[in-house]
């Protein structure tokens, strides 16, 4: 086991599923990811990643099974649930209306801190993430790369045990989406659990391990070199794509 | 030539969306517009296709003027935008039957252009466009796009946030077309697919650093890059940029790639130091270029 993570478990799944009338969106997926852990959950469009992660951060009720995250059920305690994740995704992050500043004064808000807390985690993100004299820029305005990175630091602002990323760096420049992992790697090793989706294959190699979904079913689970050897290729892209062929 | 852009330049009031950019693309070229987010590459297939008017330059396409036969130009293009545009409260047939009529032809006319990607999202051609998951989107987007039978078709982005599977579906598509003759304008910030096109052009802050074939341009990557991999890959990056001659450190998959100040790195030097930092089944060997590396260091 890699040195960053502990043998706690901080997210608990047992047959969980979702259904919409007579469509099964997740069929009774079993899984679980320790403290500290990178874990990668890869799938196609429409495999269900997206509707099993909104289970997961409280926002939808599972039709059945359990979900236990930071602790919490996610049946009958989603909002505190909620309170201990942070969440980002490609789609909504921040208000582009809004500067740097106001922003992270607003989240800051919303997650419940102080004042004081918000002005030293302002401080310490502007040091961060050397934002120096962009602070005062509307988000809006900033290139795509910076606005994923800062929303990454957003979700960390009220030091969640988990943080869920849906896609953090789609459409980031090669550069940029490499420096958004150099902060996943600071983050993981400081004992935070990170759960990210992605479509980049180079990016499913730098997870602890990797769950692949496919129609509702995860099908396969290990780390990225057991996958390879499991499916005898030499890159996650091929094992991706040899999962995904043998349903068809 | 398909396309011929001649030194055209756009800027929104102060800010410079692109520079004095030029290049050509054959008929029946499949050529690709490599770049990250914020390079230009919506403004340049917006002017490409009159729906923004250049400051400086011009550009002939399909064999008009881009300023002055704007009606000529969309009547031989087909666009798709990096947006989802059409109707979502419209379906999938109704979507299709609409483009047809606008460009004054029907779906019959030109089904055989669409039919292996038609097929593929018929069984549901009574939903919402609204309602449909994003690679079927991104089909119904394309049939509408090829329904007039465009000598050229510009496509923005089109696999940004598609899965693998579906990304290479999608490129076996384009090259079909490409079979059928139609010249194909694509960006894409996956440098995976940048290998899959004729030639391709890297852009980057508004201008374009490179125009080549996908192996001319590995080729002529000069820099030995090296594979590197230790038990401690979370702290390798960090040590190896402290190492006093590194030129660049990046994550790549399973390694991390290494490029050295000097043209022969002293590989036992190296294995000590990072043996001095408690790394162990350290693995360092030759690395195999790819446009994403020669990307990376423009």
């Amino acid at each position: 086991m890699v040195n960053h993570i502990s043998n706690e478990k901080v997210i608990e799944v047992e047959n969980l599923t979702k259904k919409f009338g007579d469509f099964t969106a997740v069929k009774g997926i079993s899984f679980h990811v320790n403290k500290g852990e990178i874990f990668g959950f890869l799938g196609a469009n429409g495999a269900g990643k997206t509707t099993a992660m909104k289970m997961l951060i409280g926002i939808s009720n599972p039709s059945s099974g359990n979900a236990n995250v930071a602790g919490f059920d996610v049946h009958t305690q989603s909002d505190e649930v909620k309170k201990s994740i942070g969440y980002m995704s490609q789609k909504f992050s921040m208000y582009d209306d809004l500067t740097v500043q106001e922003n992270i004064t607003f989240f800051g808000g919303i997650y419940g801190l102080s004042r004081k807390q918000i002005k030293k985690k302002t401080a310490e993100l502007i040091e961060e993430l050397q934002l120096g004299d962009i602070t005062k820029s509307r988000v809006g305005s900033l290139p795509l790369g910076w606005k994923q990175k800062l929303a990454f630091s957003v979700s960390l602002l009220h030091e969640p045990k988990i943080v869920f990323l849906d896609e953090p760096t789609g459409g980031v420049d090669p550069i940029t989406r490499r420096q958004f992992w150099e902060l996943i790697y600071t983050e993981a090793d400081k004992g935070t659990t990170i759960f990210v989706t992605t479509h980049y294959m180079d990016e499913a190699e730098y997870c602890d391990r990797v769950s692949i979904m496919v129609d509702g079913v995860i099908e396969a689970l290990d780390t990225p070199k057991n996958l390879k050897k499991q499916f005898d290729v030499d890159s996650m892209n091929e094992v991706f794509l040899k999962l995904a062929r043998n349903i068809e | 030539m398909s396309i011929s852009v001649q030194n055209i330049s756009k800027s929104f009031k102060n800010v410079s969306a692109i520079q004095n950019i030029s290049f050509e693309v054959k008929s029946g070229e499949l050529f690709g517009l490599i770049g990250p987010d914020g390079a230009g590459k919506t403004t340049l297939f917006r002017t490409l296709t009159t729906l923004l008017i250049p400051n400086e330059g011009n550009a002939i396409v399909a064999g008009h003027d881009i300023i002055k036969n704007v009606k000529e130009i969309r009547n031989s293009v087909g666009y798709m935008p990096g947006k989802f545009s059409l109707y979502q409260d419209l379906t999938i047939a109704e979507n299709l039957a609409f483009f047809a009529t606008i460009f004054g032809t029907t779906i019959e006319e030109n089904y055989d252009l669409i039919e292996d990607i038609y097929v593929q999202i018929e069984p549901f051609k009574n939903r919402r466009a609204g309602a449909l998951s994003g690679g079927m989107k991104q089909k119904l987007a394309l049939c509408c796009a090829l329904i007039h039978k465009p000598e050229v078709l510009f496509l923005d982005e089109p696999t940004t946030g598609v899965d693998p599977v579906s990304r290479k579906e999608f490129w076996e598509m384009l090259k079909r077309l490409k079979q059928k003759g139609i010249t194909i304008l694509v960006s894409t910030p996956y440098m995976d697919e940048a290998v899959l096109c004729d030639r391709i052009a890297l852009i980057q802050k508004g201008e374009i650093l490179k125009i080549d074939t996908p192996e001319n341009i590995v080729s002529s990557y000069k820099k030995t890059i090296y594979d590197i991999k230790t038990n401690k890959m979370h702290q390798l990056i960090e040590h190896l940029k402290k190492f006093p001659t590194h030129y660049s450190v990046f994550a790549f998959g399973e390694y991390v790639h290494y490029i050295d100040n000097n043209i022969e790195l002293d590989l036992q030097k190296l294995k000590i130091y990072l043996e001095e930092k408690q790394h162990t089944n350290i693995i360092i060997q030759k690395a195999t270029t790819t446009i994403e590396d020669v990307f990376m260091d423009l």
